[in-house]
């Protein structure tokens, strides 16, 4: 599945995507190992930049602290070897198991969740569109009856991807849309059943009971479903992408991230934190705004481009 | 992630001896936990730099204040100086001298543009105004009709056009449109864009060029990241902003992005958005922002009204009677009393520090209503003197006494003279090791 839609995936890389956002940081990091000597301040100023990323004090203090070991231990002299050692601690913590989207369910179900404004929407119509490439067929289901215009936005996708688009009036119970689309879904035998939910911030308990009623109907008609529950991130979110993420995942079990709007000068460092400690894998990454940028998530190739110095 | 900051510098400070004056190496650590809290808020890490180097300065040789604790004092300055830089007085908007006035909101996709753009108009409709709401995003799909929506729902019109005609046109029209039909203002609501985007970024400098606008609102995610400071600045520089609008503050966001936005442009915080329903935007408090970016309980205003109300010398005599563990219920009574004009027993368990969480429990809020409250009250005042001072006189007999005495039943009065115990109990611990932070407050809660 994962290849498969890999070599479906014609949008930019998240190489290329990340590739405005870096803007400095990874040649400013390799510049820190190549002085003569290494001090105090030295480590301190490679915890400040991996804080600019937005990883968190905390991450950052640990990893420095496990590369200063690893170099004393280690002997390692080489600007270049403790880059990479660096390279090999950060694609580590980003080790959460496997990326790839669920599939095989006649429909697979998808729920996509998040705060306001984190993507959510977008991140649908990119991911139906290529699913869609890779031969799949979806149906999406308008579940934020909340935000005006939240429907007519998705319908406008469902338009120009050529994909049905199951919808009830503005305020009516998202529970109510699902049961539809779901056997909708059913019935059309599509592969995917891609919900949209509305943007909720994570302590707003009413709210959070609301998609957990969603989750509880889906759950009801096939015991497996939700089959995956994926979190849009907004790629500029700082530590407060750790309680989303947290909170999300306790009240609907969070499978997976998509990291969305890496396009801008964003680094997406907060994933480092959020799957060391609660161990979801990121997914997917929005790379831009065409419809095709979004690429399959690739711990390695992430962090690299993270680091990557300018020419 | 609340209140920590607080524990921690209690933490760093527990070297400091109760008295004296902070000391430079006391600072140190107490910095370290600072830096932290503001990281942890998104705070850019430069300004935390120059944050932290200009409260050391503030904080060294400061005399601690004898109701208050060393961490308590250096979370003041910490606090005072944070309010200072936010701004210390909540900014206006600026008015056309003549016509309606211009008011042009911008920012990031996402970032709450549209929603802070209805909200706007309805704080203008109810001082009184007449805005008028221009949609001039065109990109994303479906946005002209959530503002039209959103415009029907706070009754005031929107000014819209189809998805081709050019952004700044639509500005422009409206404009005109305002000022013919007389509006008192027109609010541009744009579509998002990432400064990095030149073709964007000209159009909004465009926008600017054509309208003239008296303000241009940068509407800032609170939940932002370390980058919040690059966008500010790269939009600053296209279209001189005026003022921010702050949204999704009604989450557990610590809002650090603000206070580097404006550090590093200068650029006031105006408003608060809290919430999707459309109701007026906020005005914007620095002092409370402040906290929330320390993560901490309201300790401040607690402080600052425990130095007004708790009279010294009552404070100490309690502190001595707790040292002695000769606290009996005449002096739980007094310090009722002291508590009491404090405020609501339940809105100031929200400012302590590891209180907040407790304070929003439904049963610790039952206990702490009025009525429960009132009820311990007569209890007390039921009893003797000497039974105060010794509660172990009462006996069955005396229970029902106090019981009719106050209107309670007996289990209601032994359930006090429980918990009194329990917290004298409490107290002894506590005299063998350190005081509570404010008097009374660990008695109370122990």
């Amino acid at each position: 599945m994962l290849n498969r839609l890999k070599n479906r995936f014609r949008g930019k890389s998240v190489e290329e995507g990340t590739e405005k956002s870096r803007r400095g940081f990874g040649s400013r990091i390799a510049a820190v190992f190549t002085r003569s000597s290494i001090g105090d301040d030295d480590w301190e100023e490679l915890e400040d930049l991996l804080i600019t990323g937005d990883v968190g004090p905390e991450f950052a203090l640990d990893i420095v602290t496990r590369l200063r070991q690893q170099v004393k231990d280690e002997g390692i002299k080489t600007p270049d070897a403790m880059l990479a050692a660096m390279q090999t601690l950060l694609i580590e913590a980003l080790d959460a198991g496997s990326g790839e989207l669920a599939g095989g369910h006649g429909p697979t179900i998808v729920l996509v969740v998040g705060v306001n404004g984190s993507g959510k929407t977008t991140s649908i119509a990119k991911l139906a569109h290529s699913l869609k490439r890779a031969g799949l067929t979806s149906l999406l289901a308008a579940a934020d009856t909340f935000r005006a215009g939240a429907i007519d936005q998705l319908k406008i996708w469902g338009d120009r991807l050529d994909q049905r688009v199951v919808a009830h009036q503005p305020g009516a119970d998202p529970a109510a849309v699902v049961f539809d689309a779901l056997g909708a879904a059913t019935a059309a035998g599509v592969d995917y059943l891609i919900i949209d939910t509305a943007g909720r911030l994570q302590t707003n308990r009413n709210l959070m009971a609301e998609l957990e009623k969603v989750v509880r109907v889906l759950n009801r008609a096939d015991a497996g479903a939700p089959h995956e529950v994926l979190l849009v991130l907004d790629g500029l979110t700082g530590q407060n992408a750790l309680s989303q993420a947290r909170l999300f995942g306790e009240a609907v079990g969070v499978t997976g991230i998509i990291l969305a709007k890496l396009d801008s000068s964003s680094k997406g460092g907060v994933v480092f934190p959020i799957t060391e400690e609660l161990a979801v894998p990121i997914k997917f990454v929005g790379t831009g705004e065409s419809i095709d940028d979004l690429a399959v998530f690739d711990p390695t190739e992430f962090v690299e481009a993270l680091l990557r110095r300018d020419e | 992630m609340f209140d920590r900051l607080t524990e921690r510098l209690d933490a760093a400070l527990k070297k400091m001896t109760g008295r004296g004056k902070i000391r430079e190496a006391d600072v140190d650590e107490a910095m370290r936990e600072v830096r932290r809290a503001l990281l942890e808020a998104d705070v850019h890490f430069k300004v935390a730099r120059s944050f932290i180097a200009a409260v050391r300065e503030r904080a060294v040789g400061k005399e601690v204040l004898s109701s208050v604790t060393p961490a308590q004092q250096v979370v003041k300055i910490v606090h005072d100086e944070l309010t200072e830089l936010l701004g210390r007085e909540t900014e206006g908007l600026a008015k056309a001298s003549d016509g309606p006035t211009v008011i042009m909101v911008i920012g990031l996709q996402g970032s709450g543009k549209t929603t802070s753009a209805a909200k706007l108009a309805l704080r203008l409709k109810k001082a009184g105004g007449t805005p008028l709401l221009a949609a001039a995003d065109v990109k994303r799909p479906a946005a002209v009709e959530q503002l039209r929506t959103l415009g029907e729902q706070i009754d005031v019109p929107v000014h819209f056009e189809s998805a081709k005609s050019k952004p700044e046109h639509i500005a422009r029209n409206a404009l005109d449109k305002a000022r013919k039909d007389k509006h008192s203002a027109v609010i541009v609501d744009t579509a998002g864009r990432i400064q990095l985007d030149e073709e964007l970024m000209e159009e909004v400098r465009r926008m600017g060029k054509l309208t003239k606008p008296d303000e241009v609102l940068f509407v800032a995610d609170a939940m932002t990241g370390q980058e919040a400071v690059n966008v500010a600045a790269e939009f600053h520089e296209r279209v001189p902003l005026t003022g921010l609008i702050l949204t999704k503050m009604d989450g557990d966001a610590r809002g650090g992005a603000a206070l580097s936005i404006r550090a590093v442009t200068g650029v006031p915080v105006k408003f608060l958005a809290q919430g999707e329903k459309v109701e007026p935007l906020e005005v914007f408090h620095p002092d409370r922002l402040a906290s929330r970016i320390l993560g901490m309980g309201d300790v401040v205003t607690l402080v600052e009204q425990a130095q007004e109300v708790i009279d010294e010398e009552t404070a100490q005599r309690l502190e001595e009677k707790i040292r002695q563990a000769s606290f009996d219920l005449n002096d739980f009574l007094e310090q009722f009393n002291q508590i009491k004009k404090m405020g609501s027993l339940s809105s100031m368990m929200g400012m302590v520090p590891g209180m907040g969480k407790l304070a929003k429990n439904p049963e610790v809020r039952e206990a702490l209503t009025d009525k429960n409250i009132g009820r311990t009250e007569a209890i007390i005042l039921s009893m003797t003197p000497a039974e105060r001072a010794r509660p172990e006189l009462i006996d069955g007999s005396r229970r029902r006494r106090i019981a009719a005495g106050s209107g309670t039943e007996p289990s209601d009065v032994n359930q006090l003279l429980n918990q009194f115990k329990q917290m004298q109990k409490v107290m002894k611990m506590l005299s063998s090791g350190r005081m509570p932070n404010v008097p009374g407050m660990g008695g109370m809660f122990g």
